[in-house]
């Protein structure tokens, strides 16, 4: 039975690569999105480091 | 009901409930995902012609409306930020847009992936594939434009704009199965009428729409505040949000 | 002294074909362009001219679509690089005016010569006589409705660094169905069927794309110019 289940009929090589890439994108785009929101905190992080050191040498 | 509509507007507002909005979304997506994958899976009884390869439809079928879907979203906030001038409307944009070209390429991919078996090509030159491949097109060029200017405001605008221009190629997409002879088949769930589907294979798949639909939220939530923040630099209330 | 709109019009296709026949060789460029491309793909595929037929529609949509990009840069680049666009966008004249007569002047001289030069082309590709009045008027839509995506792609991607690279990107995907229907209609020209459909659909392709293209390519202009 549970082999049946993953030889999905015969088209294995179809259906689960398939569901893998769709993972992947799922994935990426968790990763991805999270990359982002990281590097714009940073981005501001500096930005704010920047216009207090300027007020301060002011 | 207005100033509801108003706060939208309003970054600062906007980046507070999107950062909320993340761990309910993605606990939703994942609870339907789950059902739609185990009930879709091992659940569904084989298709009587295809076998088990119209699982293949669990994630195809959710990845092209998606597809569509953030196109629509996009251009739609392309065309608020506008004409109203509304910065958030940009923000919302230049999240989706990545998320977009994804799930494009998903459904491309698992489209190929379904094809070969059941149509004993990978690729055909026919109408909803073409007209899908445009689209990621039409994507890559919507993030190409945005980082293409110096500029990100008229960077932002000068995408807005062609999103909002190639907003006639999802209509395209989705009527080109029933204007045109096409390899693909029909609708079967989005038009008039009841779905052409039994229940055992069909809630499933609604499962697995809405699962994306919810992730799709969840990400985009994610990727705004990534945008806002790069777009409010300067403002004050980055200040504060950043120290959290 | 004020200007009435069909003056300004007039005047400013005027001036974009004496500015463009001032330099000749920019005009050729595109059409050469066309010529060669056309020669690539039989001595690509060294075939007769009797198997040739059976791929010239497309290779001949193909080639047109290609060296009308060619052209497409220069729509604005030089009056943007010079300040002359601003002053336009300034003078009082409808900024949508001003793009539909530039638009105009630019099709005459690229999309136009075009189809002037097609039937040698479609000659060279085998493309039988009886076909060529179909042909040209599929070529005439669909270079009208190209110069107008190129309107809008243009606008918006003046004075950026490898702006030619992004325009093309642009403006192909937007493009694809004239391709289709262009080279359907030629094709059925060709084979002695009823190229009424598909003309129809490049017609309406060309009326929607002209009525709605001349406002989003001033939007791209207004975008530019800020």
């Amino acid at each position: 039975m549970s082999s049946g289940f993953w030889s999905m009929g015969g088209y294995a090589r179809y259906v689960w690569p398939c569901f893998g890439f769709a993972g992947v994108i799922l994935g990426w785009n968790l990763w991805s999105a999270r990359r982002a929101m990281a590097a714009a905190r940073l981005r501001a992080q500096r930005a704010l480091e920047i216009a207090l050191a300027e007020g301060a040498s002011q | 009901m207005w100033t509801w509509f108003y706060k939208l507007a309003s970054p600062p507002y906007v980046y507070g409930i999107a950062a909320a909005f993340v761990p309910w979304l993605l606990s939703a997506a994942a609870l339907a995902l789950c059902y739609g994958l185990v009930a879709g899976l091992a659940i569904a009884p084989p298709d009587y012609q295809q076998g088990d390869a119209f699982r293949m439809i669990y994630v195809h079928v959710p990845s092209a409306l998606l597809s569509l879907t953030i196109y629509t979203v996009m251009a739609a906030a392309s065309a608020v930020a506008l004409i109203w001038r509304i910065k958030v409307g940009h923000a919302v944009a230049a999240a989706s847009a990545p998320i977009g070209a994804s799930f494009t390429l998903a459904a491309l991919v698992t489209g190929s992936l379904w094809g070969r078996p059941m149509w004993g090509t990978y690729w055909a030159w026919d109408p909803r594939l073409t007209s899908e491949l445009i689209l990621l097109f039409l994507y890559v060029g919507v993030m190409s434009l945005r980082s293409a200017f110096e500029d990100p405001a008229r960077g932002d605008r000068a995408a807005a704009l062609l999103a909002v221009v190639g907003v006639v190629n999802v209509p395209i997409v989705h009527f080109s199965v029933v204007w045109w002879n096409s390899l693909h088949q029909g609708a079967t769930v989005v038009k008039l009428g009841a779905p052409s589907m039994p229940g055992s294979m069909l809630w499933p798949l609604l499962a697995m729409w809405l699962g994306f639909m919810l992730f799709y939220g969840a990400v985009l939530c994610m990727r705004l505040q990534g945008e806002l923040l790069n777009r409010e630099r300067q403002a004050l209330w980055v200040r504060e949000a950043i120290k959290s | 002294m004020t200007v009435g709109a069909w003056e300004a019009f007039v005047l400013i296709v005027r001036r974009e074909l004496v500015l463009s026949f001032r330099r000749p060789e920019q005009l050729l460029q595109p059409l050469v362009f066309f010529l060669i491309v056309t020669t690539l793909f039989p001595l690509g595929l060294s075939l007769q001219l009797s198997l040739l037929r059976d791929i010239s529609p497309g290779v001949l949509w193909t080639a047109a679509l290609l060296s009308s990009l060619l052209s497409l840069d220069a729509l604005f680049k030089s009056d943007a690089d010079d300040g002359t666009l601003e002053q336009l966008s300034l003078s009082g004249q409808s900024l949508t005016l001003i793009v539909v007569a530039k638009t105009c002047a630019h099709w005459l001289v690229s999309g136009a010569a075009l189809v002037v030069v097609s039937p040698i082309v479609a000659t060279a590709l085998g493309i039988p006589v009886a076909a060529f009045a179909t042909m040209m008027l599929s070529l005439a839509l669909g270079t009208l409705t190209l110069s107008w995506l190129g309107a809008i792609g243009a606008g918006l991607t003046i004075g950026l660094r490898r702006g030619n690279v992004l325009l093309s990107l642009i403006v192909l995907p937007l493009a694809t169905p004239l391709l289709i229907f262009g080279a359907a209609a030629t094709e059925r020209a060709i084979s002695g069927s009823s190229a009424v459909g598909a003309m129809y659909f490049l017609a309406s392709v060309c009326v929607f794309t002209c009525t709605l293209a001349p406002l989003a390519a001033t939007a791209a202009l207004r975008i530019t110019l800020e």
